[in-house]
């Protein structure tokens, strides 16, 4: 059985034992120095750079996603190598844009950074996907296209993940959508209900051998056309 | 007798470079049926590549609540899994963009609902960062206690339900006498055992009782005895060892690229716990090791949370003995209530009650990410204010939702038998995962 090699978290750090932060001030505390290398790295590329908190924010161009997160993942002075959480924001001002935010640490620096990218008025809902360099974006950017309707360009199977396949009434967590959804509650429940979603199986599993049997003519059809996703 | 037919391409199949079975392309004709030629008479069809499709959930003891995993088998081994989440979704975080930060509080105990407490204080001091408060020594201690509690009380259910799982009875009974011990204290404290609502912006809900410390030191010297009784029955079990050895293994940068995070990535040798390097609550004043793993199986998870057990009795000592005199809230009438006793006889506070309840504490502009070490791994909330009492987005970061994510990676390849091992490893809570 193969044993592994320990890895140590904090092996590039310079601090021996970090301390829990006291006294925060609101804004202006230092700024992780990851911020000053990516203005330089990158230039105008990089937007803007705030500290709110003690917690580093960086505002990228959205275009350069895919460059700027491949940088910091593989460069050595960086090395942010874990992704703790993927979301957006919309703000409750219609003017302001629809923000897209990552929360990356680096282990062996015990570094954390939150890098944000704001999608103009008026463009379409779209941002590459970083799945090629952080497995764990494979949910998150599902869970964010699910609840935000925000592509993620290169994503393998960005299909909905928390509502079912079939869900017609938008984007749950969008400011236009209502608390209570969009239709009344018999007309939510009768749809549920008509949905049956534990009798539903994706394209993709119903090629499974045995399952493809029982399948709708048209079904069988759309399949052997190779589509493979969505209803 | 039915006649039995059997797709052309599905006998000709062999291994993939990993020695696993390969996936057998489905060809179909223009009519959309499968072609198929019929077997000889009297000779079985050669079955060796044929797949089944197994369907484990939404409803089933196994999956731990209500997860749907999609197996594709190859006689027992698991060649493909899809699992399916969502069916406990309750649309937590649109909820909270409707409520004041005292009224979400609430509702971090139905997420992760065995870690309700833990919740709690990982909210209140995500908040307490918007707002720019700084919480007593005492209330940090109280938080630290409770913390540590509701680690134990989720990884007791984590062990019973494991034990259930693999075919061992005795210890999940074990667990839940224990872990009932637990729930007495917490009534005794809050008023609640599951959901217990126990924290506030810039306190707690309530201080113990006089006589409760008494409680929580039984429990202490009593604890590790159940510990060492289970550790004897399981550890060194050659049935318990045969079922886990060498399931799910992720190695190092696998874990850490696919997210992981708590006793999963600690298994696979990766030394990472929020306490020690993001800490909070003056965790890096406290004794206490962090155990790792170092083949990333199901058995090293099982012996990280069970040492993650003894140390968390070793803080809950600590706590216990440092605990300051003082007062649990702090001194600022922004966020924290009058006595009830004055609200309801003096006008001042009369007034004061009303506003903060009626209109909420209002964070300045801001927002913050705070993450927690909870049982499952790095809990996170990110909040986002701009200036009114209601947060512009609440995100949970939910540890067992992108733990789960591995779960293809890390049962392909195994048997149908091995997948509960596994699953079970991930130690999920649905309602944290569906939100």
């Amino acid at each position: 059985m193969s044993r592994f090699e320990i890895v140590r978290t904090g092996a590039s750090a310079t601090e021996t034992q970090p301390t829990t932060p006291k006294n925060i001030p609101h804004r202006n505390a230092p700024a992780n120095p990851s911020a000053k290398a990516l203005q330089e790295k990158f230039g105008g590329r990089v937007t803007r750079v705030e500290v709110i908190w003690g917690e580093t924010v960086v505002f990228i161009a959205p275009e350069s996603v895919k460059e700027v997160f491949q940088w910091l993942h593989d460069d050595p002075s960086q090395r942010y190598d874990f992704l703790s959480d993927l979301t957006a924001v919309e703000y409750r001002d219609p003017q302001v844009p629809i923000e897209i935010v990552w929360h990356l640490r680096s282990l062996p620096y015990r570094r954390f950074l939150r890098i944000k990218a704001q999608i103009p008025k008026g463009k379409p809902l779209e941002i590459d996907s970083v799945y090629d360099i952080y497995r764990a974006a494979d949910w998150l950017e599902r869970e964010c296209y699910d609840m935000f309707g925000i592509k993620f360009n290169g994503h393998p199977d960005l299909r909905r993940l928390l509502m079912w396949e079939s869900y017609k009434e938008g984007f749950p967590l969008r400011k236009d959508f209502p608390l209570r959804g969009r239709f009344s509650r018999s007309e939510q429940l009768r749809q549920a209900l008509a949905q049956n979603p534990e009798a539903r199986y994706s394209m993709e599993e119903l090629t499974i051998a045995d399952a493809f049997d029982e399948l709708p003519a048209d079904m069988k059809k759309r399949l052997s056309k190779g589509e493979r996703t969505g209803e | 007798m039915a006649k039995r037919t059997v797709e052309v391409e599905l006998s000709t199949t062999g291994l993939d470079a990993h020695g696993r079975p390969q996936r057998v392309p489905l060809v179909t004709n223009d009519g959309g049926s499968a072609l198929a030629v019929e077997a000889p008479p009297g000779i079985e069809p050669e079955l060796e590549g044929e797949h089944m499709l197994i369907n484990i959930g939404p409803q089933h003891p196994a999956t731990h609540g209500v997860l749907r995993l999609v197996l594709e088998l190859d006689g027992e081994t698991v060649v493909r899994c899809i699992p399916h989440i969502g069916y406990l979704h309750c649309g937590f975080e649109k909820i909270g963009e409707y409520r004041q930060y005292n009224q979400i509080i609430c509702w971090t105990d139905r997420e992760d609902y065995l870690n309700s407490i833990g919740n709690n204080v990982a909210f209140s001091l995500g908040a307490e960062k918007l707002f720019g408060i700084e919480i007593t020594e005492r209330c940090k201690v109280l938080r630290v206690i409770a913390s540590e509690l509701s680690r134990i009380m989720s990884h007791l259910v984590w062990l019973g339900t494991f034990c259930i799982d693999i075919g061992a009875y005795t210890p999940f009974l074990w667990a839940f006498e224990r872990r009932e011990e637990i729930y007495r204290l917490l009534e005794k404290w809050i008023g609640a055992r599951l959901t217990t609502t126990a924290t506030r912006v810039g306190g707690m809900a309530a201080d113990i009782p006089s006589g409760w410390m008494d409680g929580l030191r039984q429990f202490i010297r009593t604890f590790p005895h159940t510990l060492d009784e289970i550790d004897r029955v399981l550890t060194k079990n050659a049935i318990w060892v045969g079922r886990t050895v060498g399931l799910g293994v992720m190695t190092p940068d696998e874990a850490i690229n696919w997210g992981l995070s708590g006793p999963m990535l600690r298994a696979s040798g990766v030394d990472y716990d929020v306490r020690k390097d993001f800490p909070y609550l003056d965790y890096e004043t406290y004794d206490f090791e962090v155990p790792v793993g170092t083949s990333g199986d199901v058995y090293d998870r099982y012996l990280v949370r069970f040492e993650e057990l003894r140390q968390s009795v070793r803080i809950l000592q600590q706590a216990a003995d440092r605990l300051p005199d003082g007062p649990v809230n702090i001194d600022d009438p922004r966020v924290i209530l009058p006595p009830k006793s004055k609200a309801t006889s003096e006008m001042e506070s009369m007034i004061h009650h009303f506003k903060v309840v009626m209109e909420g504490p209002r964070p300045p502009v801001g927002e913050s990410y705070f993450a927690v070490e909870s049982p499952k791994g790095e809990k996170g909330y990110y909040m986002v204010s701009d200036g009114t009492a209601k947060p512009v987005r609440w995100r949970i970061r939910p540890p067992s939702f992108v733990n789960l994510a591995a779960i293809p990676k890390m049962v392909e390849g195994h048997l149908l038998s091995d997948v509960i091992a596994i699953n079970a490893s991930i130690d999920i809570v649905m309602g944290e995962i569906d939100r």
